[in-house]
């Protein structure tokens, strides 16, 4: 047992001494990442202090880029699955060991999910209220209630999954099946879950009748399972360019049939909903009219929308062309998806909610300066954590950090050689 | 097993220290900037206080836990306004449940109403907070889009059209209650959805539920003038707020739940207002409610029921 805690415990450390090793692209990375969480931070401090008065938000919209961000990263975190689904239902090797990378994606946008809702309280120090048990939690009335159990839960879930694997390779064992394919299972309900939940927060309201469609929670996941993938193709290329870990190029693009299909889903259910909402002309159909085409004179989400259509129909003629299968052309898609489904569940599904206000008053919202910060801050602590995740289990996954060589020179980079025979990368 | 060469200069004891220098360096500068990204929370102020922080729910506390929160509040006021308020926890009458009756045909727009409300319940004047939105409608339409919000005649009732205050319509079936994550925010006995301003965490999803748009948010710290204080309190309404709550029409729980009218229904120069119990066959509500050929519950498909009732005369 003891032997056992103390394993554990070198494992831990050595884990978080490579967290501070690296080449000098990594140091100016992390250190960029850092000075940018830091900005946040300032700007959170500031409005703690001021309330939520320094951010755009007002009565008539009250919800801004906060919770826009909170739904397109539940998106990404549910996505991250779309990859265990090929390997553990339908056992495709090649992106066998790449699951983790999802997963660990999963978690990093968890962990900025949890901090954007954190952020939007107007008082965060009385969290605890929330907690079963301590505070008074109104589940199952609340589909937010529900939120914090579906989305701590998956965190934890991939916690466990991420560090049980990791660890299993680190000592060279084969990971118990019963420690983890039960959890795997698991999480891929769970998934879904999340973001049927998230969606069921806009869809329960009654007198907002934009949110109040149930296409939402299906436009939802398809726009997951696009914008979430193809997160992860780029993520991919990049661990592949900056370090040693080999990554084929099938792998890839198993993941584009994924996202490629996913997006001829999406843009089938946004036709679905335009139609339904202009063609038959009901007045509930303002909120949409303001989002696409402005109504009375205002239209600052005009322009906004229409790109995101741009973006996401280019992407989709790009996924369906076999030129897509050059990863060149894969990434412009990627990008493209990934920035026009931002816009359009983010800015383009929480703000025109709340536009013209259920009274009818058009006031219309553009994020303030401090806000901004906010929300580049926690982007920058997401991709830290997930930098850091990632600088942890590669070397893990390569044999390079491993039980066996425990106490021997540790490795100072990505060394092209692994320093130690015996546990084979792949 | 091959052996691994250690890079040279990891050997050298100079190296190394100056390793572990630049490393010192790199913690030092680290904390450094977390402290100073961290320094406008020096402003704090009385964000909040221990006794504040865990307190415990409403729901939960006894007579003398409400008591000692009753003597907490009245202590901050003070301190904060320099008025020592009378706070109560005025609990709903057995067989009472408020109705309220707005008659559209008297109503002249002149939002007497809206500022009675303010004065009263100790609403934030900078920035402005009003429970009351009266909307200039347009003959002939029951459409809130038609609405004007911002009407600013030089004399009230204009010709060709009529006028509708919306505030909290106290429903039945309260969407605001059924979001809450934490039960910040219920429906008591006589009908009045409450929020109790010490437990609310300010997400703000009730705001988002609200077909009425009825609730309103403490975006900042709420301002309001010593002089214009009301110092008769009630701990589920019009005490002051804190930053980062939510707040709305409770229907004046201190007046009501006391015997006496809201403020907005005393301060009407036509008498466009009327409110009592439904259980009370006697009451006027009872009798409108039961007289009136048409009397319309605002966006009734909601399924929401409201407590609040608009008529008309002829």
């Amino acid at each position: 047992m003891i032997i056992a805690a103390r394993n554990y415990l070198v494992f831990l450390q050595r884990c978080a001494r490579i967290a501070f090793v690296g080449d000098w692209r990594y140091y100016a990375w992390m250190g960029a990442l850092t000075v940018i969480s830091l900005l946040g931070l300032n700007a959170y401090a500031k409005q703690l202090v001021h309330g939520l008065i320094v951010t755009g938000m007002s009565d008539e919209v009250s919800w801004g880029v906060y919770i826009a961000n909170f739904t397109f990263l539940v998106g990404v975190a549910a996505a991250a699955v779309m990859m265990v689904i090929p390997v553990y239902i339908y056992d495709n090797e090649e992106l066998h060991d790449l699951v983790i990378f999802g997963e660990l994606l999963a978690v990093a946008a968890i962990i900025m999910c949890l901090a954007f809702v954190t952020v939007d309280l107007g008082r965060p120090d009385r969290f605890w209220h929330l907690i079963p048990g301590v505070g008074q939690l109104n589940f199952p009335r609340s589909m937010l209630s529900w939120d914090v159990i579906v989305l701590n839960g998956y965190l934890l879930l991939n916690v466990h999954i991420c560090g049980y694997l990791l660890y299993c390779r680190y000592q060279n064992r084969k990971p118990g099946k019963w420690f983890y394919i039960p959890f795997v299972f698991t999480a891929i309900i769970w998934a879904v879950s999340i973001h049927t939940v998230t969606a069921f927060l806009y869809v329960g309201l009654g007198g907002r009748p934009f949110w109040n469609a149930s296409i939402v929670g299906p436009r939802f996941l398809a726009s997951a399972f696009t914008a979430g993938p193809a997160i992860i193709i780029l993520a991919l290329q990049i661990i592949r360019h900056f370090t040693h870990y080999r990554i084929t190029d099938k792998a890839l693009l198993t993941l584009r049939s994924i996202v490629q299909v996913s997006m001829i889903i999406n843009v089938f259910l946004l036709v679905c909903e335009v139609f339904k909402e202009f063609y038959s002309g009901t007045t509930h159909g303002v909120s949409a009219r303001y989002l696409f085409v402005g109504l009375h004179g205002y239209h600052a989400l005009v322009p906004w929308i229409w790109t995101a259509i741009t973006f996401n129909l280019i992407a989709m003629v790009i996924l369906v062309m076999p030129v897509s299968r050059s990863l060149r052309w894969l990434d412009v898609a990627c990008v493209l998806s990934i920035v026009g489904i931002w816009i359009e569940k983010g800015m383009g599904l929480v703000i025109p909610g709340f536009i013209p206000t259920p009274l009818g008053a058009i006031v219309e919202y553009v994020p303030s300066l401090n806000e901004t910060l906010v929300c580049l801050g926690i982007w920058a602590f997401g991709l830290l954590c997930y930098t850091l995740f990632l600088r942890m289990s590669v070397p893990i996954l390569q044999g390079r950090i491993a039980q066996s060589n425990e106490g021997q020179p540790e490795i100072q980079g990505d060394e092209p050689e692994a320093p130690v025979s015996g546990a084979s990368p792949h | 097993m091959p052996t691994l060469t250690p890079p040279p200069d990891q050997t050298s004891d100079a190296a190394f220290s100056r390793r572990s220098f630049l490393r010192g360096c790199a913690a030092f500068g680290g904390l450094t900037a977390l402290a100073a990204s961290l320094a406008p929370l020096r402003e704090m102020g009385d964000y909040t206080s221990t006794e504040q922080f865990l307190q415990k729910y409403y729901k939960e506390l006894t007579p003398d836990d409400m008591a000692k929160v009753i003597a907490r509040i009245e202590g901050e006021v003070q301190k904060e306004y320099g008025i020592r308020p009378h706070v109560r926890d005025l609990k709903p009458m057995d067989g009472v449940e408020f109705v309220y009756c707005l008659n559209l045909t008297r109503c002249i727009g002149c939002r007497k109403c809206v500022h009675a409300c303010v004065a009263e319940n100790n609403q934030s004047r900078n920035p402005e907070i009003q429970y009351i939105r009266v909307l200039k409608m347009p003959h002939g339409s029951m459409d809130v889009e038609k609405g004007d919000h911002t009407y600013d005649a030089k004399q009230v009732p204009e010709k060709g059209f009529f006028y509708m205050p919306v505030q909290c319509q106290q429903c039945h079936n309260p969407p605001c209650v059924k979001v809450c994550p934490v039960n910040a925010t219920w429906q008591e006995k006589d009908g009045i959805t409450v929020i109790d301003y010490d437990w609310c965490i300010g997400c703000r999803y009730c705001e988002a539920a609200c077909p009425y748009w009825a609730r309103r948010f403490n975006f900042t710290k709420p301002e309001i003038p010593k002089e214009r204080l009301n110092p008769n309190m009630s701990y589920l309404g019009n005490r002051p707020r804190k930053q980062g709550v939510m707040e709305k029409c409770h229907f004046c729980i201190q007046r009501t739940r006391a015997g006496r009218y809201p403020a907005c229904l005393e301060v009407c120069p036509v008498g466009a207002r009327k409110f009592g119990n439904i259980l009370d066959p006697e009451s006027e509500v009872s009798y409108i409610l039961r007289e009136k050929r048409v009397f319309i519950q605002l966006k009734e498909e909601m399924g929401t029921s409201p407590r609040f009732f608009y008529y008309f005369d002829k």
